[in-house]
């Protein structure tokens, strides 16, 4: 696992991006002048048409797609989207509008439909919106750490990459087929409010993907080994060079052909050894998602769900969440994250905190117009009632709202390691990387797969498994989990298209995390022809 | 002014709120522009433009609401067998000619694709029915009327109701230098409500989805949400096992739908499909579900219109993929299609599927003992080999016992492929068009039957409401 050893040196907390607008002198006027004098102009057309706040995003995003089978480049692309989004309140009520076209009379006729739509919002109004303040306006400019600017690296490089790890994997006997591809994103972002403030952000994500397909000589079974080792990063093309594609190529290739011989599951109930390459999105399903507050309130009811994790009145500093091992931590400030920023989408500089401290849990994800909600809770606690800075919006054509943060599970105190877990295992099964998934709408009930299955005997690898999911409920999930890996075994994952919101929009999320292992859980088999 | 761009685009395009699209004068007028600028061999261009307005509520009250106007220019640009696509949102001269040098420098770095296909000459196509005034007019004021006829009925029955309404209107155009021009536009619709009782033990959803708003009638919707969310107070577990279903059209369509995603031919060829037939080859002209299945696509569809063109700008037709229980049509793609010797395929359409005669109420008449199903939901891909998927049922699951609905029931994750339920169909009802996106968004048009089912394969307990 050398790129997760690389994760892992990467990801700690000593891996805090710097905070550029409060180590640099404040700007006062940060950005492109044509930009902000736009922005600027929507501000004061929302505020003229009678919004009592409103704020403007505007933001150009460039993308690039360069995706591969086997010896043939499928694809290369090259995207670019420019617009502004105004957003509008009125009498504790929310409008949204948003135009790609940029020009001085466009973004004030924008601005006012946003604060018409408001004004039609208002019918049936039960509790009007109430916004936590977040101090003196925000004014700066931040940027994603990278050291290789993606958009920089001549194409030929990436093709070249991409085709010689599906040339290493396709030397694996009985490898048939290869995909892969690598996405860039830089989000070049500005923000304006009417309380003064004005931000400009440059965002960069990189993703590289490789998965190999197995097929048997009857054609009776295919299996496929996708590349979860390596995940999406804000971070730059030295994301790519890092990551080693092409000699994990041919160990990817080796195990998807392996899964074809592999031993199917028996039924039953296992220890399992997770790796931080699967743990990942079992933490964003069932720790990240049932903590946000909107989901606990009501709000997302229709689509993403509510919640176990309510109502906060019994839950904040009661609920027992895992043992006293279990720690997770909210950070948008982790190097390599990708919703790592310097400001949320509401101007709000993001917070580190805990929603899980010493197994309860303490607190949820938070934006300026939730953060009151749990007014009674912060002064319990002597803290201010402010935004955790969770606001995220997937594009300038779409009304922000609350989105998770990087949530981790924080390392042990001992420095237990993945082999140390396998080796305290008498009758597991250890489960890498992450694969097919699935959750209630309340976070209790999911099932999970992942990329490869070994099972443990005596402490040792006896050999692989497949169609492996196991099958849990969240409290007892984490109240069965006895082991944690310590400092030196953390790395981060990655959701880079986390689905919420109506319309949905895609949040890119990280989340670093630890071995574990979970006592006693539920396997089935997936195998199943009929 | 770096980055700011005046329109090239006249004034009069962004003046008809709240419908605003590139008509076809104006989208032609935009694909020629662009191939005045190309110098690649090939050039293809798709343009489309349009709105996108959405209201949303939670808690008997609107949360957000939003309008947004944007447009995709897509050149593909090709030199000899090398090409690369580039896309802008801007409209203007300078950065037309910008996205084609985008294309075209970056076609020409690409390796020489052996699989090339050259592009289409001009092209027949014929009118699809797709397009709705009422749809396309849609005020946010009339949106917010039509959320309040959904919320007031909650509120007036003591329970919480959330949902989405979404109205979408655009066009879409597709041409080449070889003189290809396909044009078209289209609305298209959704509402979805879910309705809780504030005690949180009952929950029940109504949604649909229509490219004509007018076909929609939110306080039905909102009514049958209402009904289901008190019905479903309280429930009751049962053991997970394998039971008969009755599932509504919407929980149909979550599973039938997820069969055209496995219908491309080179993967059933490659032998990594459901559709690859064991020891070689595909099952098409193979029985792999009930005689009484038969599955189509259709452009000219009244109930699920499509797209009188591929994105290619090849003309669209009734493609058949499953003829009384019998394969009849994989995806082939132009290539492939040149590889094997077919015809590509071009279906355009949403997803239809037979019914019978059937009606709900005699379905769970006929049931001793079973599990009426509303929707269902989270649902992903276990195994491909079998289109076998996982998910749970949401917002409205009954026990029936002696032919009636006797209880609700706690939710259940399942474990199951549409192969399986359409080999296990017990009867069927009249086919109708209902909302099936888990996100509640308009998406592909679909219109199925309920289905009584034996032997559908639940495999845990949800205490999720």
């Amino acid at each position: 696992m050398g790129s997760a050893a690389a994760a892992a040196a990467t990801a700690l907390a000593s891996n805090r991006v710097s905070r550029l607008h409060a180590a640099t002198a404040r700007l006062t006027s940060p950005g492109d002048p044509a930009i902000r004098d736009l922005a600027m102009r929507a501000v004061d057309a929302a505020r003229s048409a009678g919004a009592s706040y409103a704020d403007v995003r505007i933001a150009q995003n460039r993308s690039q797609g360069v995706f591969t089978r086997e010896l043939r480049v499928q694809g290369m692309s090259d995207n670019e989207t420019f617009g502004i989004g105004v957003r509008a309140l009125v009498n504790g009520a929310w409008g949204f509008a948003a135009t790609a076209e940029l020009t001085p009379d466009a973004v004030v006729a924008v601005a006012r439909q946003a604060v018409a739509q408001a004004r039609a919002n208002q019918v049936a109004m039960v509790r009007p919106v109430e916004l936590a303040p977040y101090g003196p306006p925000q004014v700066g400019e931040w940027r994603s750490p990278i050291k290789v600017d993606p958009f920089t690296v001549p194409i030929e490089d990436k093709v070249a990459l991409l085709l010689a790890a599906n040339a290493a994997a396709m030397k694996v006997n009985g490898a048939r087929f290869v995909n892969s591809g690598m996405n860039f994103l830089r989000e070049e972002k500005s923000f304006a409010n009417t309380e003064g403030s004005f931000t400009v952000q440059t965002l960069y994500r990189a993703s590289p993907t490789l998965t190999v397909t197995a097929v048997s000589a009857d054609n009776s079974d295919f299996q496929t080994r996708q590349s979860t080792d390596v995940q999406p990063m804000g971070l730059g093309y030295e994301h790519v060079t890092g990551a080693d594609f092409i000699t994990n190529a041919t160990r990817w290739a080796e195990e998807a052909v392996e899964k074809i011989s592999a031993k199917p599951v028996e039924v039953g109930r296992y220890d399992l050894i997770l790796h931080p390459t699967h743990l990942w999105l079992t933490i964003h399903e069932n720790v990240a998602h049932p903590t946000e507050l909107d989901r606990v309130l009501g709000f997302e009811a229709n689509y993403a769900g509510t919640s176990f994790v309510t109502p906060p009145e019994d839950v904040l500093g009661k609920m027992q969440y895992g043992p006293a091992t279990m720690n997770i931590q909210a950070d948008r400030s982790q190097v390599g994250g990708l919703s790592t920023c310097g400001w949320d989408d509401e101007g709000v500089v993001p917070d580190v905190y805990h929603i899980v401290k010493d197994g309860v849990v303490v607190d949820y994800q938070t934006t300026r117009e939730q953060a009151p909600y749990l007014a009674w809770w912060y002064e319990q606690q002597g803290k201010p009632v402010r935004s955790h800075g969770n606001s995220y919006a997937q594009s300038w054509e779409d009304v922000q709202f609350q989105r998770m943060p990087n949530i981790s599970l924080m390392p042990g105190e001992q420095d237990v390691s993945w082999e140390d877990i396998i080796a305290a295992t008498d009758r597991g099964i250890a489960i890498m990387g992450n694969g097919s998934f699935s959750i209630d709408q309340q976070r209790y009930n999911a099932q999970f797969g992942g990329q490869v299955f070994y099972e443990v005997r005596g402490g040792r690898i006896v050999g692989m498994l497949k169609d492996v999911a196991y099958q849990i409920r969240t409290p007892e999930f984490w109240g069965a989990m006895d082991m944690l890996g310590g400092k030196s075994s953390y790395m981060l994952g990655a959701a880079a298209n986390d689905g919420k919101g109506q319309p949905s929009q895609s949040n890119a999320v990280s989340h670093g995390c630890v071995p574990t292992r979970h006592r006693n859980i539920n396997v089935i088999n997936t195998g199943r022809t009929a | 002014m770096s980055g700011i761009i005046e329109t090239g685009a006249p004034r009069s395009l962004f003046t008809a709120a709240p419908a605003r699209y590139l008509s076809r004068e104006q989208s032609e007028a935009i694909t020629r522009q662009v191939l005045s600028f190309a110098t690649a061999d090939e050039t293809r261009v798709s343009v489309s433009s349009g709105m996108s307005g959405n209201t949303r509520f939670a808690v008997n009250q609107i949360s957000t609401a939003g309008d947004s106007y944007n447009n995709v220019v897509v050149v593909s640009s090709k030199f000899g067998k090398r090409s690369a696509n580039a896309v802008t949102n801007k409209l203007d001269a300078a950065s037309l000619k910008a996205v084609v040098e985008r294309a075209e420098a970056l076609a020409k770095l690409a390796p020489e694709d052996p699989e090339d296909m050259p592009e289409l000459g001009p092209q027949r196509y014929q009118e699809t029915p797709g397009w709705s005034d009422a749809t396309a007019n849609m005020s946010p004021e009339s949106r917010a009327a039509a959320v309040v006829a959904i919320t007031q009925q909650a509120k007036a029955a003591d329970l919480i109701s959330t949902g989405y309404l979404e109205v979408n209107a655009g066009a879409f155009a597709v041409a080449n230098n070889k003189g290809l021009f396909a044009y078209r536009r289209q609305t298209s619709s959704a509402l979805t409500t879910t309705v809780r009782t504030p005690d949180g033990t009952g929950s029940g959803w109504a949604g649909a989805s229509e490219h004509d708003w007018s076909q929609i009638a939110p306080a039905a919707l909102g009514a049958r949400a209402v009904e289901k969310a008190r019905n479903s107070r309280n429930p009751v577990a049962i053991e997970p096992g394998r039971y008969t279903v009755v599932l509504e059209p919407t929980a149909v369509a979550n599973l039938v739908q997820l069969i055209t995603g496995s219908l491309n031919a080179r993967g059933a060829d490659e032998g990594r499909s459901f559709f690859s037939k064991p020891g070689g080859g595909t099952k098409l002209g193979m029985k792999v579900v009930d005689e009484r299945v038969t599955i189509y696509s259709d452009p000219m569809d009244p109930l699920a219109p499509g797209t009188p063109f591929t994105g290619e700008g090849m003309p669209t037709k009734r493609t058949v993929w499953i003829e009384n229980g019998v394969v009849t049509t994989l995806n082939y793609d132009r290539y492939w299609a040149q590889q094997k010797g077919v015809l590509p395929t071009a279906s355009g359409g949403g997803i239809v599927m037979s019914g019978g005669t059937q009606s709900l109420e005699e379905m769970i008449a006929s049931t001793d003992r079973g599990i009426l199903i509303t929707r269902l939901w989270y649902i992903r891909p276990v195994n491909p080999r079998t289109i076998l998927f996982t998910g749970l049922t949401r917002d409205g699951t009954f026990l029936i016992e002696n032919g009636r609905v006797s209880r609700p029931i706690k939710n259940m994750r399942w474990n199951e492929s549409p192969i399986f339920l359409l080999n296990n169909i017990e009867g069927m009802g009249a086919p109708v068009r209902v909302s099936s996106s888990e996100s509640g968004s308009a998406g592909t048009p679909v219109v199925v039957p309920p289905i009584k089912a034996r032997d559908f394969n639940f495999t845990s307990l949800s205490d999720a409401v």
